[in-house]
């Protein structure tokens, strides 16, 4: 290849919807590293449910992409032991709502055989699940429950918002050597599209994302609640002059406390807007450190623009179950005025 | 089809009652096997499962269009499986409890669910699991095989109070028998001896994966024996013959002579025609011939011919039976489309009593609501 072409090969890029991201960080991973294999239900003929695992079986075959028997704990115990081998299983979840089977194999040894046998082992693995509300499923299919994750020590939580972060992200994680519970905002999986690198990238995990600049109050959230935050910031700025810091977490845990600390900082007002219920969710995290850290910059209460402490409603009420535009402007103004 | 199911019908032409063969009463037009004793059923009861048949697979037509024209969310179609679902049900007395997945629509009806109540869930208003006050019934399962050591414990529960009367029965589906819960449910119900009666509704597929990925096992009947559970195949697809093997079932589950055990698990081995839901595109996984071929041992069309041929049944009975039917689920339809639901509904029933903080969640809403009026929260992405 000459260096011209090298290089227009190098910057290509395709415009992803944010599903497609996730089916393209697999897909380049799975090129680059061939112990990288991918598990769980419905992944392989069928293409995933959402078809975030689409084509990957005809290209990789049988062996790296595995239609396994209906069996959370089965699922993610396979694949700490698979990553014990030396494989890198990447194990998807149907929905969040089903993980709850997987949750012991998660929590009582991914997340603590490097630190239970002092090192000796690691488990390099990665656990996908389609997450959040919005799209009128049924029961059980909408849960935003990523505390649960969050609150386990040795478990890295990941949420993407955006296309370009969804393959960068989950490439990250793939080669990140901890457990990496990996949540994809399924509200926001067809919802837009932007321009995708081609190559292989990495966007670091534990680094949160600036997405609008502001003065008066930085609002800090995640996945599929950054897009109407953007929004509120957008109509706050043209109705009411009020400059929001508009911050994307990414990744849950670890915390980039750096950058939340900064931003407040820099605007001494906070806000966070999650979907999942208010009550010990990762919002209280996040005012404490605040708390913690910057009290003397600190002019204004920090607002919490969450889920309500009640299981999430079926479809016909769910959209006043997940925070609205208004709900997050009038949240952000409360604490602008106070 | 898979060659495990297609040795059973070979073998099964016979009226096979004995080892894996699934145990059939009538053939694949729906006559009486000539070996077959039919269940001791009246006449009435005889029409009552067929209209009942009739009606889930009019229930089921309906449904599935008002999906498509974006009147109801997502639907799990039971055509094929609705003999069964008929069949289990009507085997069940009144007090007798039942255990459901979001696929047993049929089978909850006849056990005394409200029909325009099974809409109103689809239509996402949770007011529509709840049920009469006086029929045993939980709303549907949807985690797959979590009702398993669930419905074991209510059947224990009834035992120790000496509720002698009362049987439980459990759906599940083939890919639920690869779920831990299902183990574990199941080993509790052999070692406890409870009156439980779990039927596998082996409809082939699990969403993309069949049967034989979902177990290495010849037949799921025979995981029972492990765990000191009477296991029995029957032909899902002969109302007849599920109804014969599901009534048993419960009859030795509330009365077992010396030699028997209570609990029984029931692989009934069927066909899912259709999606596995709405939103679900099964030509992806799988060969439409495979899906023709049961078509041929279709359960309406078997107990109808069975009903002609034994004279319960003629052409004046059949349309009278269409038009009731077809007039229920269209009233159906019609109180779930008018009904209405609010805000309120989220936090109710959370706690026996709100807590202050939710309560003012709620509050905080409704003053959001008044302000900017409810277009406001019609879309999450604006
Ligand atoms: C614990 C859990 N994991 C995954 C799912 C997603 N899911 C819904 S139905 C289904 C397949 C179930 O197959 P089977 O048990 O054979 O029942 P069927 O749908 O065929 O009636 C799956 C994987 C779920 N509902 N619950």
């Amino acid at each position: 290849m000459s260096s011209a072409a090298a290089m227009e090969a190098e910057s290509a890029t395709e415009r992803l919807t944010l599903v497609e991201g996730v089916r393209e960080g697999l897909h380049t991973e799975m090129e680059c590293d061939d112990r990288v294999m991918v598990l769980g239900e419905d992944v392989g003929k069928n293409g995933g449910v959402f078809r975030a695992t689409e084509g990957l079986i005809e290209e990789f075959g049988e062996e790296r992409v595995v239609d396994t028997p209906l069996a959370e704990s089965g699922i993610v115990g396979s694949a700490i032991g698979l990553a014990l081998s030396g494989l890198r299983p990447v194990a998807e979840m149907q929905f969040m709502g089903f993980m709850y089977p997987a949750f012991d194999q998660l929590v009582s040894h991914a997340a603590r055989l490097r630190s239970r046998s002092h090192g000796q082992y690691t488990c390099p693995m990665v656990v996908r699940a389609p997450y959040g509300g919005g799209i009128r499923a049924p029961e059980h299919h909408s849960e935003s429950k990523e505390a649960f994750f969050v609150h386990e020590p040795g478990l890295k939580v990941v949420v993407p918002s955006t296309p370009a972060d969804a393959k960068g992200l989950l490439t990250a994680a793939i080669r990140d050597p901890d457990p990496v519970v990996f949540l994809e905002p399924k509200l926001i999986y067809r919802a837009f599209r932007e321009e995708v690198p081609q190559k292989s990238y990495e966007v670091s995990l534990g680094e949160a994302a600036v997405r609008r600049e502001g003065s008066d109050i930085s609002v800090f959230t995640w996945g599929a609640m950054t897009r109407p935050t953007l929004i509120a910031a957008d109509n706050l700025a043209d109705e009411h002059g009020v400059d929001c810091e508009v911050v994307d977490l990414r990744t849950l845990s670890p915390l980039d406390a750096g950058t939340v600390v900064a931003s407040f900082e820099k605007t001494g007002r906070a806000a966070v807007v999650h979907e999942a219920p208010k009550t010990a969710g990762v919002g209280a995290e996040i005012a404490t450190t605040i708390q913690e850290e910057a009290l003397c910059y600190q002019e204004a209460p920090i607002k919490r623009i969450a889920g309500f402490d009640a299981p999430m409603p079926l479809h016909a009420l769910e959209d006043y179950y997940l925070p609205q535009a208004v709900r997050i402007q009038d949240g952000i103004l409360e604490t602008v005025e106070f | 089809m898979s060659a495990q199911d297609d040795a059973d019908y070979q073998h099964s032409t016979g009226a096979a009652q004995s080892g894996d063969e699934p145990i059939r009463v009538l053939d694949d037009d729906g006559t009486l096997l000539s070996s077959a004793e039919p269940p001791a059923l009246s006449e009435a009861e005889l029409l009552g499962m067929y209209a009942d048949i009739k009606l889930a697979r009019h229930f089921d037509q309906r449904t599935i269009s008002l999906q498509r024209q974006g009147r109801i969310a997502t639907y799990a179609p039971m055509t094929g499986q609705e003999g069964s679902q008929v069949a289990t049900s009507h085997a069940l007395d009144d007090e007798d409890w039942l255990f459901p997945t979001y696929r047993d629509h049929a089978a909850k009806y006849v056990h005394g669910a409200d029909l325009a109540a099974l809409l109103k869930t689809l239509r996402g208003y949770r007011e529509g699991y709840s049920v009469p006050a006086d029929v045993n019934l939980m709303p549907e399962y949807i985690p797959i095989a979590t009702q398993v050591p669930q419905a074991m414990g209510m059947a224990w529960g009834q035992m120790l109070q000496g509720n002698d009367d009362t049987a439980v029965l459990c759906h599940l589906g083939d890919g639920a028998t690869s779920e831990g819960d299902f183990h574990e449910g199941l080993n509790f119900a052999g070692v406890f001896d409870v009156p439980a009666v779990f039927v596998c509704n082996n409809n082939q597929w699990a969403i993309s994966v069949p049967r034989e990925r979902q177990t290495a096992s010849e037949t799921i009947a025979e995981k029972a024996h492990a765990y000191g559970v009477e296991g029995v195949r029957v032909d899902g697809m002969d109302p007849l013959a599920v109804y014969a093997v599901t009534r048993a079932a419960i009859k030795k589950a509330k009365a077992p002579t010396d030699d028997e055990r209570r609990p029984t698990l029931i692989e009934s081995v069927q066909y899912r025609y259709g999606a596995h839901t709405t939103s679900d595109d099964p030509s992806v996984y799988r060969d439409e011939a495979e899906s023709e071929a049961w078509r041929d041992r279709d359960p309406l069309d078997r107990l109808e011919t069975y009903l002609y041929q034994t004279d319960v049944l003629d052409a004046e009975r059949e349309a009278e039976i269409e038009t009731r039917v077809e007039a229920e689920v269209a009233a159906a339809i019609e109180t779930a489309e008018t009904a209405e639901t609010a805000p309120e509904r989220m936090i109710e029933h959370v706690y026996e009593e709100t807590p202050d903080r939710l309560q003012e969640q709620l509050d905080e809403l409704n003053a959001l609501r008044e302000k900017y009026g409810d277009d406001a929260f019609a879309e999450v992405l604006g």
